[in-house]
């Protein structure tokens, strides 16, 4: 664990902790219980709600935050349930946000803070490349920095320019940061509370466009894993998923084309051709068990990312997969990414996003014929 | 900054649904009235209190005479008083240390035993008082020009210097000292004292943090956002900035058309004031009020001192290519050590058995110094992947392997084959 202080919010009385404790309990009481039907962003809101309660050091800031619950809304309710202590809006400042949680995770506290948008967060990229990367290697391990900065990223919504890079490339290169992009409503809970646990820092790249994607959770049955992870020291960190299984070839995809890459399978499934889909979770540390079993087993692979493919984390996939699975490939490992291009505009969009049938053409050329 | 707010679906969820909380909101936390504290505090207006006093505040004058009470720069909000004589003879020990530390250290480079040595010979004042304010529990912010405030605080001189020996970025525990590692962005670390201040205050805690920057670093957005963040949170910062007049080879004529550096205080809401910053009785004095109000809540503080750089930048520098050698010259008639040892020896708090005394802990620190930066310490290439994660990474273990086999081998072929290989290639 890191050195989170012992004086907890509640004993000083900063923060009325026992009246937000019992609301949350009271607040996860009235939830129905088993399985039910949630959104990426209720589940991700539930994560920082649990995580606060259960630990006093957590909190949450950044820009709208609080009254507002952020202009996702991923932070709805926090201010109100546990306090402007708790969560809080900050100045309008990128680096000062960053900067002031790295002061806070060296004093104790476990900071979660939401970068409003992905081009919004370069501000804040000194801060997170030279000391949020670096702290605890410099210190030879003595400062540990367990902060989470949350970053909306990716495009798909329609958003105007400045609201749909793709930045996680920047992020899984610098040595020193976790990079995490969950593409389902479980994973959303799972990989928060994970990398809330965290005593390194995480970057935690959630793709916007599926804030409002939903699926069947049951949140006590993900509490209850959680719990038991906790009790284990297990996690799910580091680790990718199949997230379909296949035989003829894989695509390897992650955050925003997940659902893209599973659309492409249900596809060529039609057509008679049966794709594995593996869901990448983690950029940084990356699964190349998981990646490489599945290529090994298909003897073919397609990389699908939304950011531009030159330099990108889908190149390093590629080059990660050739060196290790070089004599199961059937073909060369294709990527399917963005062009290089800046962000589209709204109405341009559209030809710029890794689809369905992009995929399936990238699939055709594998050499089938051989 | 949003160009459109409502990205929100329109059934949005809740938090906590039902929450039986939700109708005790608490209120919108107004920042403490930190002016109108000034006000009844000091019975003086709001803009008396932010605004630096019209002179900078200066006890002793550089013959190393006191100025008398009345042109000492204070004004009414703006009164300080003389430290102890035991203070004042603590903190003239710890300039001939810091001096010594200073010379000692530039030679150590000279000789090959440091790769670099930023100096801050004629800023020992500033150095020495930046240490000596702070309590216990307090948290210093230095930058990689602030080695003699950092040993000052108490950290082990030998630890401080291995960021310039070079076999670590750094050598001491921040935590355990209290004391951040020094940094090199410029500004940056202005803002992680912000947070160590605010967790602390989160926790109740009295804990006052005193973060430094030199003048040109004043020209960051780092700046800007450190001062803001912790005047709107109200937080106990002083924010400590040396102006030894030169960004590298840039003036400050370059960096800043304000006023003075203090000045910048007021558009955040916070007291600034103006500094001898080669009077270490002046230091002590302002320096020591802007702490003891931080703790007592008055939010943070800016205090600007004005010092001289008076070596280059660092060893690779060439000062003659951007200033006079006359210039120099006038700073050393100012030397914040020379005007201390004449004021403490004309108050008769320093005698010759002093001066010995001193002498000797300031050469004990050379030594301590030249004995640890003298001896070899082995390096461990393993420690290369060993801090980067708490737990390392699949990548990290492989490029770790890697690395140990290449040094098994070259373990195995030994020096003599590899010196073979060489004269072969």
């Amino acid at each position: 664990m890191s050195p989170t202080v012992t004086t907890s919010s509640e004993a000083n009385g900063n923060v009325s902790a026992a009246t937000a404790r019992a609301a949350a309990t009271a607040a996860a009481a009235a939830e129905k219980q088993g399985p039910q039907t949630i959104t990426l962003a209720k589940a991700l809101n539930t994560a920082m709600a649990d995580a606060m309660y259960a630990d006093p050091s957590v909190l949450v800031f950044g820009e709208d935050v609080g009254t507002l619950g952020g202009v996702f809304r991923i932070t709805d309710g926090l201010t109100r349930t546990f306090g402007e202590s708790r969560c809080f809006d900050t100045p309008l400042a990128e680096s000062g946000i960053v900067g002031m949680a790295v002061g806070m995770a060296m004093n104790g506290m476990r900071p979660v803070i939401e970068m409003q948008f992905d081009a919004f967060a370069y501000p804040a990229f000194e801060q997170i490349v030279s000391h949020v990367a670096k702290m605890h290697n410099r210190t030879r391990g003595a400062v540990k920095l367990p902060m989470v900065i949350r970053v909306p990223y990716a495009g798909g919504i329609g958003g105007v320019e400045h609201h749909c890079d793709s930045s996680e490339a920047y992020y899984a290169h610098t040595a020193g940061l976790k990079v995490f992009t969950p593409a389902t409503v479980a994973d959303g809970y799972r990989m928060l509370r994970e990398a809330i646990d965290s005593d390194d820092p995480v970057m935690f790249m959630e793709p916007k466009k599926l804030y409002w994607s939903k699926d069947q959770v049951d949140l006590d049955a993900l509490r209850a894993e959680h719990a038991a992870n906790t009790e284990r020291g297990t996690s799910s960190e580091g680790r990718a998923a199949v997230a379909r299984q296949g035989t003829d070839a894989t695509l390897i995809a992650y955050g925003p084309s997940v659902p893209t890459a599973l659309a492409a399978a249900a596809a060529a499934a039609e057509e008679g051709r049966s794709l594995e889909v593996i869901d990448v979770r983690s950029i940084v540390p990356f699964d190349d068990e998981t990646v490489c079993a599945s290529v090994r087993k298909t003897g073919r692979a397609v990389v699908v990312a939304e950011a531009h493919g030159f330099a990108s984390v889908a190149s390093e996939i590629v080059a990660r997969v050739q060196e290790r699975c070089f004599h199961h490939l059937a073909a060369p490992v294709r990527r399917v990414t963005g062009f290089d291009v800046p962000y589209p505009a709204p109405k341009l969009e559209h030809y710029y996003l890794p689809g369905v049938d992009r995929i399936l053409d990238a699939v055709d050329d594998l050499q089938w014929e051989d | 900054m949003t160009i459109s707010a409502d990205h929100a679906a329109p059934e949005h969820p809740t938090a906590q649904p039902g929450s039986p909380n939700a109708s005790q909101r608490s209120p919108r936390q107004a920042a403490p009235d930190a002016a109108g504290d000034a006000v009844s505090k000091f019975g003086i207006t709001v803009e008396d209190y932010m605004l630096p006093a019209r002179r900078q505040i200066q006890m002793v004058a550089p013959d190393g005479t006191l100025n008398p009470h009345t042109e000492q720069g204070t004004q009414p909000g703006h009164e300080y008083s003389l430290p102890s004589g035991a203070e004042l003879l603590a903190a003239y020990e710890q300039l001939v240390v810091g001096r010594r530390v200073n010379d000692q250290n530039s030679a150590l480079v000279r000789q090959g035993r440091m790769a670099v040595y930023p100096s801050s010979h004629g800023q020992e004042a500033c150095q020495v008082a930046a240490a000596l304010c702070l309590s216990e529990g307090d948290w210093l912010f230095p930058t990689y020009r602030d080695s003699v405030a950092v040993m000052a605080r108490g950290v082990d001189p030998v630890q401080t210097m291995t960021l310039f020996r070079g076999d670590w970025h750094g050598g001491y525990d921040p935590a355990k000292n209290k004391v951040g590692i020094q940094c090199t962005p410029l500004t940056t670390q202005l803002l992680h004292g912000v947070g160590v201040a605010h967790a602390a205050k989160l926790r109740g805690e009295d804990t006052v943090v005193l973060a430094m920057c030199g003048d040109g670093a004043t020209s960051e957005g780092d700046f800007h956002e450190a001062l803001n963040f912790a005047a709107v949170f109200h937080l106990p910062v002083v924010f400590f900035v040396q102006n030894n007049q030169y960004a590298i080879s840039v003036p400050l004529a370059h960096q800043s058309v304000a006023p003075s550096l203090a000045h910048k205080a007021v558009g955040y809401g916070m007291a600034g004031e103006r500094v001898d910053g080669n009077d270490v009785v002046a230091l002590l004095a302002v320096l020591g009020r802007a702490v003891k109000l931080a703790r007592e809540g008055s939010g943070p503080l800016l205090v600007e001192a004005h010092t001289y750089r008076m070596q280059a930048h660092t060893n690779a520098d060439d000062a003659t290519r951007y200033r006079q050698d006359s210039e120099v010259a006038q700073w050393v008639a100012k030397d914040p050590l020379s005007r201390m040892r004449t004021y403490l020896t004309d108050r008769g708090l320093l005698d010759g058995e002093g001066d010995a005394r001193i002498a000797e802990r300031a050469e004990a620190v050379a030594t301590q110094l030249r004995e640890g930066l003298g001896e070899e310490v082995p390096v461990e290439p393993q420690n290369l992947f060993k801090y980067v994660f708490s737990t390392p990474t699949p990548q990290l273990k492989e490029q770790s392997a890697m690395l140990a086999d290449e040094l098994s081998r070259d373990a195995v072929a030994g020096p003599a084959a590899d010196s073979a290989k060489e004269a072969s290639e």
